[in-house]
């Protein structure tokens, strides 16, 4: 049979506990009663309920212990003290150490009858607003993280086998790779998924800014700290804590925060106390570390505290079997931002893309998509809605003849928009030379929308 | 044959047992009768609370109990308690033979409001249907109209009705069809 909820009772009177059960048991609730606190913390190992009520002064161990005690066992069980009036002062210390609420002895039927109801309701709000939020991640997971190359691939592993864990993670990776987007996905894949993930770009602030940026600073620890701050490392307490840049910082920030890392405490800038923290750290860096450590411009520990697991994301030229991928994704995104009807890339164009150096990789690869959206017609970008760099052209040099010839011979057929007789008029060959050129270098007639 | 047993607990006016008799006859659909005797509640009065147990009286109906019972509802015009609540409006054994109401909280004298004889016969008939709902093992409904819906203040009770819902009614009939009840 269903019931209202599971509710434990705890009591050392004998009258409680017969009369209170029985009264919920006819309210409708599944009904347990206890003796004392040993007995409920034993079957607590085996059982749970939604709801404990629970009697601030027992033999043994009193309610407030108890309550205490069971939420290390069971932290989303919801506790109500039931305490004497003398003892109100101590209730509300309960309500301090995380006690749902608390009751007067003896107990308003009306007003129990709400607080359990109320408490119950508040417990599965909670439960849906968890399950909302999976279900909001899984759906909103970082999917800008485009790639079904080899090197990708072993990317997503990585984030998938790291993710769960609580490691030190450090990305390495030109820059417009993507560090922050992988960092983001191992926060997401890990338990501290539903805490924060705070980023700091280490090389943007100066040496000063950057430790009262990390650590905080107290009021008054510096001109113009009017008030104190709390820093990176508290507001990530629970979640991530990405250093992005981490091989541009100094030396001396270097030790204090090697010093975080091991303590997991934080002394604020200006001040004298330790704050602990509790935070998990992803760095990233486009920088080579080892050969700062030669140089003597990083400390070889603090590598070591951060290359505990490393992710290298390969660069865009060494996979340029992403490229179309990554340029469809670009297309579809702008299209749906820019309210434009763009669906495709003309092969010519993707080709034009495929031999560019992309030397600011995925972002620069992103910036020019989004610059032929802009300029593009609907329903396909061309070649000359892109700039393309001269330096593509003088990479032609250490090219095939039979690579050229392909690129070519693509270009004047989207020229001539898709018509092969006027194409092989200007490459000069007959049309069935240009048929079978074509047919090898695989290229297939753009679809023709209808209406 | 058995019979639902109406038992006057302290100075409880007759005129309110004779009308509740037909109505809980009709939800319960066996016959009822009055006992000629009283219970006098002063052996469960607590005199610090001013006021009186009710699990006390529900064992002291027990030796009222004859082979001609059914079930027994005590009709009290005392206040009750039970020693972790404040008060109760009445008190039942879940399956069990005896259930107690009292109709001092149902007053509207209580709450400085000019007096109402009908709204207090009806609210006692839906205390007394929801206290022998109990001993059909009826637990609390959901639905508000139902006379077994919860109620722990009178503005509750007079949004119920004093009849049973279909679902509970489906529980309580086999309940009494299986006992041999006289049935009118």
């Amino acid at each position: 049979m269903s019931t209202l909820g599971k509710l434990l009772i705890v009591d050392d009177e004998l009258s409680v506990r017969d009369s209170l059960g029985k009264w919920f048991r006819e309210e409708g609730y599944d009904v347990t009663t206890l003796e004392n606190a040993n007995d409920a913390l034993t079957q607590l190992a085996t059982q749970r309920w939604d709801v404990a009520l629970v009697d601030i002064k027992m033999h043994g161990t009193d309610g407030i212990e108890l309550q205490r005690r069971m939420h290390e066992i069971d932290p989303e069980l919801l506790v109500i003290i039931m305490t004497g009036y003398a003892s109100v002062e101590t209730a509300v210390a309960a309500l301090k150490n995380g006690a749902y609420d608390y009751v007067t002895k003896p107990l308003d039927p009306d007003e129990i009858s709400h607080l359990v109801k109320n408490a119950l309701a508040h417990k599965r709000t909670t439960q849906e607003n968890v399950l909302l939020r999976e279900t909001v991640a899984e759906v909103a997971r970082p999917g800008d993280i485009v790639g079904q190359s080899g090197p990708m691939r072993k990317v997503f592993e990585a984030i998938e086998t790291v993710g769960p864990t609580d490691a030190t993670v450090l990305v390495t990776g030109e820059s417009g790779t993507g560090k922050e987007l992988v960092a983001r996905a191992i926060h997401q894949a890990s338990p501290r998924k539903f805490h924060p993930l705070v980023a700091i770009h280490c090389g943007a602030l100066t040496e000063t800014l950057l430790e009262s940026e990390l650590f905080g600073h107290e009021k008054g620890a510096f001109t113009g700290a009017q008030f104190r701050k709390k820093g990176k490392f508290e507001i990530a307490e629970g979640g991530t804590i990405f250093l992005d840049e981490i091989g541009d910082i100094s030396l001396k920030t270097q030790t204090d925060l090697l010093r975080v890392l091991q303590e997991r405490e934080i002394t604020r800038v200006g001040g004298n106390q330790t704050i602990k923290v509790d935070f998990r750290c992803i760095a990233a860096t486009n920088k080579d570390l080892e050969k700062l450590i030669e140089e003597g411009k990083f400390r070889p520990d603090l590598f070591y505290r951060l290359n505990v697991f490393r992710i290298e994301i390969p660069p865009l030229r060494d996979r340029k079997e992403d490229i179309p991928v990554l340029v469809n994704h670009f297309v579809q995104k702008f299209s749906l931002a820019m309210n434009k009807r763009i669906t495709r890339v003309a092969p010519a164009a993707m080709n034009q893309l495929q031999e560019q150096p992309w030397l600011g990789n995925v972002r620069e690869l992103e910036n020019a998509v989004e610059r032929a959206m802009v300029v593009g017609q609907e329903p396909e970008l061309k070649e000359q809605d892109f700039i393309f760099k001269p330096q593509a052209a003088a990479n032609g040099a250490s090219k095939t003849l039979e690579d050229m010839e392909r690129a070519h011979i693509l270009r004047v057929v989207e020229q001539c928009g898709g018509n092969q007789s006027h194409a092989a008029e200007i490459l000069d060959i007959d049309r069935v030379t240009l048929y079978h050129k074509l047919k090898k270098y695989g290229w297939t007639r753009t679809p023709v929308e209808t209406h | 044959m058995k019979l639902l047993q109406l038992l006057p607990i302290g100075n409880v006016d007759d005129g309110l047992l004779k009308d509740l008799r037909p109505a809980v006859e009709e939800t319960f659909r066996v016959s009822c009768k009055v006992l000629p005797v009283r219970l006098d509640p002063e052996f469960a009065f607590h005199g610090e609370r001013q006021q009186y147990h009710s699990s006390e009286i529900l064992l002291r109906m027990q030796s009222f109990l004859t082979d001609d019972s059914w079930r027994i509802l005590g009709v009290a015009a005392v206040d009750l308690y039970i020693p972790i609540l404040t008060f109760v409006f009445g008190e039942a054994q879940m399956g069990g033979p005896c259930a107690v109401v009292s109709v001092h909280r149902l007053r509207q004298e209580l709450y400085g409001l000019p007096p109402d004889q009908k709204l207090f016969r009806q609210r006692a008939l839906k205390e007394a249907v929801h206290e022998l709902g109990h001993t059909v093992n009826l637990t609390h409904c959901d639905d508000y109209r139902c006379a077994m819906a919860p109620s722990h203040a009178v503005e509750w009770i007079d949004l119920k009705e004093s009849t049973l819902c279909s679902s509970c009614r489906a529980v309580a009939t086999p309940m009494t069809q299986a006992s041999s009840v006289r049935i009118f």
